[in-house]
Formats: C-alpha cells, structure tokens, sequence
C-alpha cells in the first residue's frame, strides 16, 4: 500500500499569495535578474508618478500601466512560491514523524535521554522495540525488525541487522521487535531528506549549472533589449519628438524574456517535487538533470528486468504420455512444494485446467534435500518426484528405468532457450519435463523500446552464465547483456562507455555497489540498501524499486524540455508585442505610421496597455504547465524538437496576436482607456 | 522578374559553390597539416619564415597567448598603417604629390584596414599615393582576410576537439598558400579584362564633348584582387566597382560578386571536414543559403517595383536604376548589393544610398544580424557560431537534454562569450547612432533630411561595427566625429566578437566530447538549418526592429503617402 501525502492545497495557495508581497524585498529578488529589472523599472516609475513627472492628462493610463507592472513581478513571485509551497508540504509530510523526536545516546557505558536534534555524526543510539529511529544512521550492533513505512509507505517490516547489506537505517522508521545500536551517519539537517528540502526551497536551492547558463542568455537578452529600447528615445530625438519614460519603460518589460524569468526557479523547484513525489530523493538538482541525459542505462537483471524467480513456463510430454497425465502428476508433485518454482509449476498446470490426479492412500511429502536434489511425494509405492535431469536420472536408475534420448533432448534445448529443465518421473517412468523460465516483467519490453526511441542504450547486467543471459537480453528487448557479471565487471564496464562518451545510470544496493554508484554519472541507490551504497549514489529510492530509474530519467527530460520550451515561447511572444506597441509609438513621431498597426488596436494607448496586461497574465496562466512540467512523451529527440517547436514555438508567435487583440477589445469596450 | 536576373543569380549560387567545394578541400588540407601540391615551392619559404621568427609550429597556443599573439600583431598593423597615411607625403610613389592624411582620417582608415572593413571616409584617387595604397592599405587586404580565417580555423578546431592551434602559423599559411596564389591568378585575369596596373602620373584627356577629365592611374588590378578575395571591398577609387578602371564588364562583375563569397563558402566546407562529416558545414551552408535568398528576393523584389512618385509623375517606370550603372542589369546590381553586404565586403557597384527605403533596410539588416550570412572570411563562420551555439543550446533544452554541440557541452562560460559577440557589436551601431543623431556634429555630415538622414547614420555605423565598409554615401564622414566613432565601432564590432569566438574556441577544445546516440537532435540536418535560420532572425529583427521602424520602414510608408526626402 502506497502511503498518501495529503497536501492541503487552498492553504499552500493562501501562503504562496502572502509570500509574493514579502519576495518583493530586493534581497529575495536580485536572486532572480529578469524579473529584478521588472521590479527596478516599476519601483522607478512608480516614484515618478508619484513625484509628478508624468503628464496629469494620462493619469489613469499611467496608473494602470503601473499597476500591470507590479502585478508582473507578484505573479512572478506567486508561481515561485506556490511552487515552493508544494515541494515543501511535499517533504515535509515525508519527515513529520522525524520532528520532536527523542533518542538515547549512549556514551561510554551509559545512556541519557537527549533530543534528536543535539546528535552529531558518529554519536551512537540504543532503539528498542516500539521506539522510533532519531535520525539515518547505520546499524552497528543487534537485529531488529523495522517498519519503514513512514518512509516507503510498504507496510511489512523488514529485518535491519549489523554487517552486511541490510545495515542502515532511517530516521521516523519504527524499531517492532529486539533493540540495536546505530551509529548516526549523518546529523540533522545534513540527511539526504534534509538536502532534498534544500532542493525544493527557493531561498537556499543552488542553481544547476544549465539553469545559470540559461540565466545567461536570459540576461543577455534583457541587456539586448535594454540596449533597443534605451536608445530609441535618442533615436526619435532627431525627429525632435519623444515618447513618455513610462511606455519605454512598458516596452522594455514587454520584451525581455519575463515569462520564463518569473517561472525559472518555480520548473527547477517543481521538477524536485516531482521527483519526490515519485519517492525518490536527490542529492543535487544537477543530479536530475543530469538523468536527462543519460545514453546507457546498467539495469540489474534479477528484480529490475525479471521477476527474480525461476517460473514455470511449459510443459514437454515424451512420446508415450498424455499431455493431461503430465499436467495431473505435475499437480500432485508440486502441491506441497512452497517454493515459488513449485507453486508456478500448479498454477500453469491449473491454467490448463487440469487437475491433481486421484491416487489413493496416504500421500507422504519429500521435500527438495541438498543430498537427493529431489522433491515430490509418495503415495503407496507410487514414488513421484521432480528434478533436475541428471537428479531424476539417478532416480529413475533405481527401478531400472533410463532416462532416454528424447527427453535428454527436450532438456537440453530448454537450456539452450536460456531456462531450466525440471524432469518428473513416477518410479521408473519419465512423464515429462518442465520448462523453468526466469520470467520477463510484462510491459519492460516496451519500456525499453520507448528508451530505444529516446536515443537510450540499456545494457542488462546478471551473474548468470551466457546462454541464460543471451536468452533472457532477448526476450526483454535490451541493447545488451553482461553475463557473469561481478562488481568489478560493473565499474569497468561504466568507465568504458563514459570513455566512448556516454552518460551512464545504474541502480545498486549492496556495499560492492558502491564505486559503481561513485563511478556512475547517475546512480541510484535502494533505500533497502547499505548505508555506503547510499552515500556513494547521488539519488535514492525510499521504495527500493528497481525499475526507478526509468523514471528518473524522465523527470529529467521533463525538467530541461520545460525550460527550453518556455523560453521559446518567451521569445516567440516578443514578435507580436513587437506589432502591437511599436506601431502605437511609431504614431507619435509619424502620424501616417499608423498603416503599421496591422492588428487594429483600438488605440496607441489601449495597444501599450494590451502588451503589458498579456505580458502579466501570461505568467499565471502558464504556472500549471511549470508545475506540471512541459507534457513528455517518449519519441525521438528529432520528433520531440519539431512537436515542442510547433507547440511552443508557433504557438508562442500565435497566442499573444489572439491574446493582445481580445486583451485590447476588452479594455476599450470597458472604456478603460 | 526578368528571366536573365534568375538565370544570372542561378549560374552565381551554382559556380560558386562548385569552386568553393573545392578550394574548402584545399583549406582543410593545409590547415590541417596534409600535403598539397604548392609544398615543394611554399614550405621552404614558410619553414624559414617560422625559424627566423622562432614560432613553434607544433604546439597549440593557449586562449591567452592566441588573443595575446593576434592582438599585438593587430595594433602594431594599426600603428604602422597611421605613420604611413599620417606621413604620406613623405614616402616615395606619390606623382601627384598627395599631402599627410589629418590625424582622424589616418586613425580611421588605420583601424578600417586592419579590421577588414575597408571603410572609406575618403575618396582614394584623390587622397592616397600609390605607395599608401600598396605598402599600407594592400598588406592589411591580405592581413585582415587572413586573421579572419586564422580565428574561424581555430574555432574550428576548437569545437572539433583539437588545439586551438597557432594565430601567426594559420595568419602564415592563409597568406601564403591561399590569398596570394589566387590573387595572382585574379589580378592577371582583371589585367586581360581591361583593368589597369601601374604607377603613372593621373592623365588628362579632352573628351569628345570638349570638356577637360582627369583620368586617375594607378596600380588597380592587383588590389582590386584581394579587395573582393578578401572581403575587404576597399576600392581604389571613390567609385569603387562601379568605376570601370575597376570593373570593366559584365565579366568582371560576375567574377567581382563570385570571388566575394568564395573563401566564406569555401571555409564552410573545410568545416565539414574538420568535423569528419561534410553534413555538419553543408548544414550551416544551407542556413546561409536561405537567410541569402530571403534578402537577394527582398532586394531585388522593392528595387523592381521602382519609385511610386517616378511613375505617378511619368518620369521613370518600371524597376528603379537612380545610383545604378547602367552597364549592369538590375538582377546584376542588386546581387552586387546583397551579396557585398551580405559578406562584410563592403566594395559597391551602385550607390546604396539611392536604393528603395525597403531594399536599404534589407541590406542594413543584414549587416546588422552581424555580417553572418556568409560573412567576410572567417568572420562569417565565427560570426554564424555565435547563433549555432545559441540555437543549439535552445534545441537542447527543448528535447530535454544538457545542450551540446558537436557532442560538446554548451555551458555558462560559452554562453557569456556568445551574449558579450551579440551584445558589443549591437551595443556599438545603437549606442553611436544614438549620439550621432543628436549632436551637431552628427547632424553636421548629413546630406538628406527626415528618415532617410537617419538611415544614412544608422547605415554608417552599422558597416563600420559589421565590419562591412559599404556606406549609403550620403554620409559625409571625413570629419574629427565621424572617423573617430566609426573607428570605434570597427574595433569593437571586430575584437568585440573575435576575443569571445577564441574563448569558445580554446574553452571547448578541452571539453569532452560525448557521443550522439542513435536518438539526440543532430546539427546536420534541415531541422537545425531552419531553426539556425530563424535565430538569426528573429534575434536581429528583435534588436534592431525599433530602429528600422523610424528609419526604413517609416521612409518606405511616407514614400507610399508621397513624401519623400
């Protein structure tokens, strides 16, 4: 059972509305340089206004112009922390349990009762049965069961112990049954859930190295446009004419790119909180971003590719057996067999509706011995078992039967398909084999098609020998496979494809995970796993799901794709602001330029005002698609770039023409201006 | 449309991109350390050149000694340029005892050479001795074309993963097995054609109407080579290509246009080759191509529709030929036009100042958008960079990935290279023609009134930080003023781009390259050409589309509603 975040919306909406009045302090804003200049620009005018210097016949054009141009900086600051807000109740909800709690440090010989806040890294703690773990640590004495379900939302209790790969533990966790003694790995505030908060906090989040490249351009643009506009004015001086500082000021904040400067940091923070929502925690955003660009993907075979377990998959008759009689001793064998093989085996016979067959007297159950290699049940002197060939030939010897050619055959090409022959014999009569399989997890097939699509290689990683490995590459769909495979094998292998270029991503849990995970571009660790596997990777999954990593990568693309598709509409949208306050200036100096005003604005006035109310209102309503991320699909990047283009690109040209003109219709029918 | 003119600009696009295939083989062979057939008579030369001047010709430089080598070697080609015009009088060649250029004209001129503009505040035959134009200003046609190419082939390298290379190595070899062998070859063919060569005194002549001419001399053919190889567009006379000591004939002035885009062209396709994939310089190519035809048609198409008033009055009708030679066609003038200004070259066969409002705001814009449609050699190639990494670093995005080119990372230090290459130039042409339009000694140079004065500033300082060295002539530039601001804007528009192209260059040199996977956006195809394309612009119609509205676009409406100035 997955646990549910409640998330109080209409209060997180509340807060976020609150906080874009106090994000107008310049401290929070010079952090964000586009929508900076906005607030600059405004706090300039406005001072103006209020000193007089603007014409007293424009009063209310100027003073809704100036009102349009806060409201850019508020929407700005309102996407900000909405988003914020979201991420925050997001991890928060993921920590309550860890606040107020308590923890017996143990200090030499002796124990005191201190809060969880004082412990520091290397400090040891006693947890008993009932208690909850203060803080992420790492087993260092006793077994414990422990419920994580605070953390994953799974509800059985999984065994914590010292040594090994099942030492570490996390803070808000429940310790159900013994005691054990962790020592404290990291100290409050430093664990990998304190760092994700960082993340999704606007104030302490660090950008990534894409985000200030973007800033960049962003930057540049706006000291592009500042240079247009400034310089206009001196430009129609030579017409001896000039314009209001005031529609200067409405155009310069018309064209630089506010759209995606006031929703940057709200993608980057969103972007966190999906990935948190998804239950996996980063340690930086460069991290996420960075699965964006991943071209190979390790992928563990057992668990992530497969189910793990070897699963019946058909049944062979030799020549001389019916199919029925087969599938009926089959039944019977397997029936008291717990093992996940024996259970499969009646359930595929069960599929074919056949049914045990009916012997009488009393059925004596063999289970499987490491001596006889051998399972299955008497019932009188019928002897009826099941095994591997060589196991069942010895068996078969015993009442002189052979085990013949043909089924010695069946066998060997059911090893040869990568699987495992299980041969069942009644005393000395072979029935048949069954075809083990190792069996594929329905849909990863398509998965890793789309992968394909996506330009990403998965290489399939398993410490099974070739022929298994080569039969079970193909049937799942990957690129391709590492048979035999150790830890060493792993780090070599990633440190071959970095070498030809690639980024590589894997997943790992165990202590001999670890430098693979170090070595990786993006590794992600169980959070099943041991403590150093944990802190070698650079992301890690709180529900231990192997397939994670697919999503990952997602999340990654989604973030970058967003931002570039934003900032293409940013741009876009520059062109038919452009057509909308240049002709509305260019009348002031030439009356007969009023031709330009091919999109029939109702006045200069209403034009200017039109542009800067888009230019707001364009903020809030594209909050839900930085929040939400840019829609992905798995495609091709070349298909991927034509379809963000057309949407974002065109439809960045498009919108404002529809928008400014209904923008204008609506003010002049309002008599606004 | 006459059917000439498509067949004129067809035969043009076809033979020159024919030719130009083949001398980029060439170039990538010779930058790139391969044999070729001029070795036995070159390398000797070279070899010696390298070992008295002690250059190591194995080892790349790095950011900091290629910038520190190529602006040395620039300023003192300033320095020495100013003695000579400043003390012109004094050298030898001067039959018709030319004085000393004034200190502002011999600094202009200085820089305009130099930087590759050619920019001429003055008229040649009336100003420079033959010495002047050989020794001073026909060195520096070679030198400024070379330096262009040096840096695009460092670029190159760069963004290909090798060292960025050696500045005086590249200037050597651009030199001496690129400009001068075909230069030789250019001249002697100009020689056949009619074009003059020597070192007489001016003659005078009584025309057939009685009247007493001067007919100006000089040693024309071979400048007027590597005026056009180069980009350089520096005529020997005031009249430039349009003269016919210059351009004889309709030959000539086909090989004039041809040999303009040549080495751009060319240098596309050594690009190709450096990157192991022709595709990758075809790409950029095509982006040129399209962004050339756009500007060719809107030429071509207001000068054919001629002059409303003209034909309202009955005077003139049908395609507009005022400033135009009559020995060239329309289809001939116009491509003369967009192509000059198109690459940074500058040189003329019609007087742009009389060209339609529309067809003058064309060629403006083109220059504007930074000389990269083609551009002059080398500086087109570096200067199209600027807008590949830009649209690359948008198309990464776009698809979701960390931007790269060439499977190189596009990160925040290349992409405040790219925003200092767009922003200085850009900042120059507004920021002067700012001041000039509102100070007496701007207004002082104009020759006509309303936004046709304005153009005819805007159209100065956009050649001069373009590097392109075209005027609308109307312009009168000889002044303290003027030569001094477009000095400064010819500086800025040239080492304001160049030093940002070199830090890309070493800056992506020693980055890793990562391998594209069978899925990643590529830069090869026609989706990058296109988006190339509309980069440039949308960002060039961004930046400059308030300024155009009160200069080109509005004398085109106030002609339309019949004021003209």
């Amino acid at each position: 059972m997955k646990k549910t975040i409640e998330i109080n919306n209409s209060k997180i909406f509340k807060e976020a509305l609150k906080e874009s009045f106090i994000r107008l302090n310049p401290k929070h804003q010079i952090k964000n340089p586009v929508i900076f200049a906005v607030t600059l620009s405004s706090a300039f005018s406005t001072a103006l206004f209020i000193t007089g210097h603007f014409d007293s016949v424009d009063f209310w054009f100027n003073l809704q112009l100036l009102f349009w141009l806060w409201f850019t900086v508020i929407f700005a600051n309102f996407a900000e922390a909405l988003a914020e807000g979201r991420g925050k109740a997001q991890a928060s909800s993921l920590r309550q349990t860890q606040s107020n709690l308590k923890a017996n440090r143990y200090i030499g010989n002796v124990t005191e009762y201190v809060d969880a806040s004082l412990l520091v890294k290397g400090d040891v703690v006693i947890v008993k049965a009932g208690e909850l773990i203060p803080i992420d640590g790492e087993v260092i004495e006793g077994v414990a069961s422990v419920n994580e379900s605070a953390i994953t939302g799974e509800s059985a209790p999984v065994i914590r112990e010292s040594g090994g790969d099942r030492s570490s533990v996390t803070g808000g966790t429940t310790v159900l049954s013994d005691w054990i003694k962790v020592r404290v790995t990291a100290a409050k505030g430093e664990s990998f859930l304190d760092k994700m908060i960082m993340l999704v906090e606007g104030a302490k989040r660090q950008k990534t190295p894409n985000e200030i490249a973007l800033s960049l351009i962003l930057i540049g643009f706006s000291l592009i446009f500042l240079l247009a506009v400034a310089t206009l004015q001196p430009i129609v001086g030579y017409f001896h004419s000039s314009f209001s500082l005031l529609v200067l000021v409405a155009l310069f904040v018309c064209l630089i790119p506010t759209t995606i400067g006031g929703l940057l940091s709200a993608i980057g923070i969103a972007g966190m909180d999906r990935l948190l929502r998804k239950n996996v925690i980063a340690t930086s955003g460069k991290a996420v971003e960075t699965a964006g660009d991943i071209s190979v993907l390790l992928l563990d075979k057992t668990g992530t590719i497969t189910f793990g377990n070897r699963m019946a998959s058909e049944f062979f008759t030799v020549s001389g057996v019916s199919k029925s009689k087969l599938l009926s001793y089959a039944i019977l064998s397997s029936q008291a067999d717990e093992t996940p093989e024996g259970r499969s085996i009646v359930a595929l016979a069960e599929s074919m509706d056949a049914k045990s067959v009916d012997l009488i007297g009393e059925k004596t159950w063999i289970s499987f011995s490491a001596d006889t290699r051998l399972s299955g049940v008497n019932v009188g002197d019928i002897n009826i078992r099941k095994g591997a060939m060589d196991s069942v030939a010895k068996f078969v010897e015993l009442y002189d039967g052979m085990l013949d050619t043909e089924c010695r055959g069946i066998c060997e090409r059911i090893a040869k398909e990568g699987a495992t022959p299980l041969v069942i014999a009644v005393n000395g009569r072979i029935l048949g084999v069954v075809m083990l399989k190792d069996i594929v997890k329905p849909g990863i097939k398509a998965k890793f098609a789309e992968l394909r699509l996506m330009g990403i290689k998965t290489v399939m990683i398993t410490g099974d020998n070739p022929l298994t490995a080569a039969a079970i590459a193909a049937e799942a769909g990957v690129d391709d496979f590492v048979a035999e495979a150790t830890p060493e094998t792993k780090i070599r292998l990633i440190q071959q494809y970095q070498k030809e270029g690639h980024l590589v991503a894997m997943t790992g849990d165990g202590t001999n995970d670890a430098p693979a995970l170090a070595q990786a571009d993006v590794g992600l660790a169980m959070n099943s796993g041991t403590q150093s596997a944990k802190e070698a990777a650079n992301m890690i999954d709180l529900d231990s799901s192997p397939t994670k990593l697919l999503e990952i990568v997602e999340v990654g693309k989604q973030l970058l794709s967003t931002r570039g598709a934003l900032t293409t509409f940013s741009i876009a949208n520059d062109v038919a602001k452009y057509f909308a306050v240049i002709p509305a200036m260019a009348v002031i100096v030439f009356p007969s330029l009023a031709v330009l005003n091919i999109m029939d604005l109702a006045s200069p006035k209403s034009a200017i005002l039109s542009a800067v109310i888009f230019n707001a209102l364009i903020i809030v309503a594209l909050i839900p698609v930085a929040l939400r991320g840019a829609a992905f699909k798995a495609q091709s990047e070349e298909a991927a770039l034509r379809r963000n283009l057309a949407i974002y690109g065109l439809g960045g040209i498009i919108t404002p023409f529809v928008g400014i003109k209904l923008i204008d219709m609506v003010i002049s029918a309002l008599g606004l201006v | 449309m006459e059917v000439l003119d498509i067949v004129l600009f067809a035969l043009f696009a076809f033979t020159v991109v024919f030719f130009g295939s083949f001398i980029g083989n060439y170039l990538y062979k010779i930058y790139d350390g391969k044999k070729t057939f001029l070795d036995p008579i070159i390398s000797p030369i070279e070899n010696m050149f390298f070992r008295i001047s002690g250059i190591n010709t194995e080892k790349s430089q790095s950011f900091k000694e290629y910038t520190l080598s190529m602006m040395v070697f620039n300023i003192f080609g300033i320095f020495i340029l100013f003695i000579i015009l400043f003390f012109q009088s004094s050298f030898l060649f001067n039959p018709q005892n030319f004085p000393n250029l004034s200190w502002h004209l011999a600094l202009n001129t200085a820089i305009s050479f130099v930087t590759n503009t050619n920019w001429q505040s003055y008229g040649g035959e009336s100003t420079m001795s033959y010495f002047s134009q050989m020794v001073g200003l026909s060195i520096h046609n070679f030198l400024s074309a070379a330096t262009g190419a040096a840096i695009a082939v460092a670029l190159m390298r760069g963004l290909t993963g090798r060292g960025i290379g050696n500045f005086y190595v590249d200037m050597t070899k651009t030199t001496l097995r690129l400009l001068l062998p075909l230069s030789i070859i250019y001249a002697i063919f100009l020689l056949s054609q009619g074009v003059i060569q020597n070192l007489s005194s001016y003659i005078d002549v009584t025309t057939i109407e009685g009247v007493k001419q001067t007919l100006a001399m000089g040693p024309v053919a071979s400048q007027e080579a590597i005026k056009m190889l180069g980009t350089n567009g520096g005529g020997f006379f005031n009249a430039n290509s349009a003269h016919p000591f210059e351009n004889p004939n309709e030959l000539t002035n086909f090989v004039q246009i041809f040999s303009i885009f040549l080495i751009p062209i060319a240098l596309l396709f050594a690009y190709g080759k450096f990157a192991g994939n022709r595709r990758e310089g075809i790409a950029i190519l095509a982006s040129m191509a399209l962004l050339f035809a756009l500007t060719l048609g809107g030429t071509y198409y207001a000068e054919s529709q001629g002059n409303s008033m003209l034909t309202s009055l009955g005077v003139a009708n049908g395609p507009s030929m005022e400033g135009k030679e009559v020995r060239f066609s329309l289809g001939a003038s116009s491509l003369f036009a967009t192509v000059t200004t198109a690459a940074s070259c500058g040189a003329v066969n019609s007087m742009h100042d009389s060209y339609s409002p529309l067809a003058g705001g064309v060629l403006m814009l083109q220059m504007m958008v930074g000389e990269v449609i083609f551009g002059g050699v080398g500086a087109g190639f570096y200067g199209m960079m600027i807008y590949a990494l830009l649209s690359m670093f948008m198309i990464g995005l776009m698809v979701g990935k960390t931007p790269m080119y060439l499977g190189k990372k596009i990160e925040a230090y290349e992409i405040k290279a790219v925003i200092i290459a767009l922003l200085l130039p850009s900042a120059a042409i507004l920021g002067f023609s700012a001041i000039a339009a509102n100070c007496a000694d701007g207004l002082a140079g104009l020759n006509n009134a309303g936004p046709h004065g304005l153009s005819e500033i805007l159209y100065a300082y956009t050649s001069a930080a373009g590097n392109n060295g075209s005027a609308f002539a109307g312009l009168t530039a000889n002044t303290p003023f003027y030569n001094v601001t477009l000095a400064i804007a010819m500086f800025i528009g040239r080492f304001g781009v160049i030093i940002p192209m070199i830090a890309i260059a070493a800056s992506m040199s020693n980055k890793k390259t990562y391998a594209l996977s069978s899925g990643s956006v590529k830069s090869d195809n026609m989706t990058f050409t296109i988006f190339l394309a509309v980069t440039v612009l949308i960002l060039g119609a961004l930046t400059f589309l308030p300024a155009l509205t009160f200069t080109a676009i509005a004398e085109h409406v106030l002609m339309l509603s019949g004021k003209l100035f």
